[in-house]
């Protein structure tokens, strides 16, 4: 990974960023504003990408729905971020029996399809926004938690933190003062991959009917109105998915420029 | 081999337990309870007659406990969306399911074995770089967007393969029919898995190659033929058994997805199905059945070890 190729991703995701959040403010058509006369239209200079099933404006809709994807992605990264974090640092935590139990825990999660726990949740508690970020990061933490137990069981056995608890400071301290700093860059990885899995299970979940509910747009639930009318308007389908790709890319080589050697190992085991 | 096989089993065990207490405690957490969400319109009175008759108004603990007994006797309450009891309504579906997983994997394997061993022997030539690319481009491209790609072009443009669904109505006894309806969810789903388990064969493949019996194999004349498929082969299918463990979970997910692209008439589409309908009972089956085939298949896994590695059937 060369500083050129992080430049371009980081430069990708700032405009992908812009798209979203800055776009709505200079672009201000109502990309909920339905035209029964103008459905699944072309591009023209009205509808600069054409407009959708419903006659809804394309870009507007790309533009507002990119905020609820990038929102529920970044946050539900968030929350995996400091529960993997949390988790993993209890999994090294040189307290046999807690160890024990997050092992097992982590064990079992690992065999577990996340996706049906999501099922579960979205059918009990419905598609509501505070519920997909918490339903995802609850589900996006296993892969975090295991880079941070592998890289804490290394880490606690240098000198430094030897120290730091001869020096008396109680386990927490020493996670939070003298580990968190060097895992700096494991987690700044970990979180890159989070936020881009955390998007495509939101796009999933929003193309199958049961994340983000319209009207309010997302990529995913975009996706929906589009496969029916794959013949007649294929861009439909196009332009959400490339914006979903592009946004999982920029996160995965970002994250790609954090990776330690310890981090590389701890994926492939 | 009987204790791994022992230890194995009790993990077993304890994920299922996992999963039915954390769907015991979800659907008791929701917001009104189980029996609110069987019908809003419901009065009191009803509501009250529902809940004892569900059983809903004892004490927790003795639900939990009568709620897995009747899991044990394969009774999970009836399907709100169906009306029929809900396990032989999802293991109905679980063949068709069970048919494109299969068929998947196997497409994975084939072809990840022979490129695998081909990168793994010449590690950092075109075919490696490529390979990376396909892996990262396949680890960013959504399961979902990717069938309705593969739609537009085979089905909606050049008209090649039926856009979704099993079987053309009327042409329900054909064999090729059939398979070219399998050709695409296969594809879409075996993608990711093939790009994962390249990446296995790969690095198992390259640790292989640098065993010291392979010296001896080569100066006794053995072909190269028989070193790549006997000698090195052998020894780097455990990580490629350990990536398939991994990769059952997300399969299954996956799996649910491309079946509602495809409109596969399988138990992932059933799964979504039931979501949407809020029928959850439906989906608490299915998730437990989820449960249980992702333990037997990693059980399988486990006994596979044994006869891919002579070792593990020593050591235990």
């Amino acid at each position: 990974m060369t500083a050129p190729r992080l430049i371009i991703a980081s430069t990708g995701l700032l405009v992908l960023l812009v798209f979203a959040f800055g776009g709505p403010l200079w672009y201000r058509v109502d990309p909920a504003a339905v035209d029964l006369a103008q459905t699944i239209a072309p591009r023209s200079p009205t509808h600069p990408l054409g407009t959708d099933e419903s006659g809804r404006d394309v870009l507007a809709r790309l533009m507002v729905g990119g905020r609820v994807t990038l929102v529920v992605g970044v946050s539900a990264g968030l929350v995996a971020l400091l529960l993997g974090t949390a988790l993993g640092g209890l999994a090294a935590s040189r307290r046999p029996a807690i160890e024990a139990l997050v092992g097992r825990l982590l064990d079992a999660a690992m065999a577990v399809p996340s996706f049906f726990i999501l099922l579960v949740v979205v059918t009990l508690f419905g598609g509501s926004t505070v519920t997909l970020v918490v339903a995802i990061g609850a589900t996006a933490w296993i892969g975090i938690a295991r880079l941070v137990r592998a890289e804490s069981l290394s880490l606690r056995e240098r000198d430094y933190v030897t120290v730091a608890q001869a020096l008396g400071g109680s386990p927490g301290r020493v996670f939070v003062k003298h580990l968190v700093p060097h895992l700096a860059p494991t987690l700044s990885a970990a979180a890159g991959i989070g936020v881009s899995q955390a998007v495509l299970t939101e796009s999933a979940l929003s193309y199958l009917g049961l994340g983000v509910q319209p009207p309010q747009p997302s990529w995913g639930n975009m996706l929906t109105g589009a496969q029916p009318n794959l013949l007649a308007a294929p861009w439909l389908a196009l332009y959400p998915g490339v914006l979903i790709v592009l946004t999982v890319l920029a996160c995965h080589a970002v994250a790609e420029q954090f990776r330690s050697p310890e981090f590389s190992r701890a994926q492939r085991t | 081999m009987l204790a791994l096989l022992r230890r194995r089993l009790l993990h077993g065990v304890l994920v299922l337990w996992l999963v039915t207490t954390a769907t015991f405690t979800l659907i008791h957490a929701a917001p009104g309870g189980p029996a609110v969400l069987a019908d809003p319109k419901l009065t009191a009175i009803e509501r009250a007659a529902i809940e004892h008759q569900l059983g809903l108004d004892r004490p927790i603990a003795e639900q939990y406990v009568r709620w897995h007994l009747n899991l044990l006797r394969g009774d999970m309450g009836r399907s709100f969306l169906y009306q029929t009891p809900t396990l032989p309504t999802v293991l109905g579906r679980l063949p068709n399911t069970l048919l494109l997983v299969t068929i998947s994997l196997v497409v994975s394997l084939a072809l990840a074995l022979p490129i695998g061993i081909r990168v793994g022997r010449n590690p950092g030539g075109a075919l490696d770089r490529l390979v990376t690319t396909l892996n990262f481009t396949s680890l960013a491209l959504p399961t979902f967007w990717f069938g309705i790609v593969a739609i537009l072009i085979f089905a909606v443009r050049w008209r090649l393969l039926p856009a979704g669904g099993m079987v053309t109505p009327g042409m329900a006894g054909s064999w090729t029919d059939r398979v070219r309806h399998l050709i695409l969810p296969a594809a879409v789903l075996s993608l990711p898995i093939t790009a994962e388990m390249i990446r296995y064969v790969r690095s198992g493949v390259a640790a292989a190659m640098a065993a010291p019996h392979l010296a001896p194999a080569m100066a006794r004349g053995v072909t190269d033929r028989t070193v790549r498929w006997r000698h090195v082969l052998r020894n780097a299918l455990l990580p490629v058994l350990t990536s398939l463990g991994l990769q059952v979970p997300i399969l299954v997910g996956s799996a649910a997805v491309t079946e509602t692209v495809f409109s596969w008439p399988g138990m992932g589409r059933l799964s979504v199905e039931a979501a949407l309908g809020r029928d959850y009972p439906l989906v608490m089956a299915i998730a437990v059945v989820v449960a249980v085939t992702v333990v037997v298949a990693n059980l399988i896994l486990d006994l596979s070890y044994g006869w891919a590695d002579p070792r593990v059937r020593v050591k235990a």
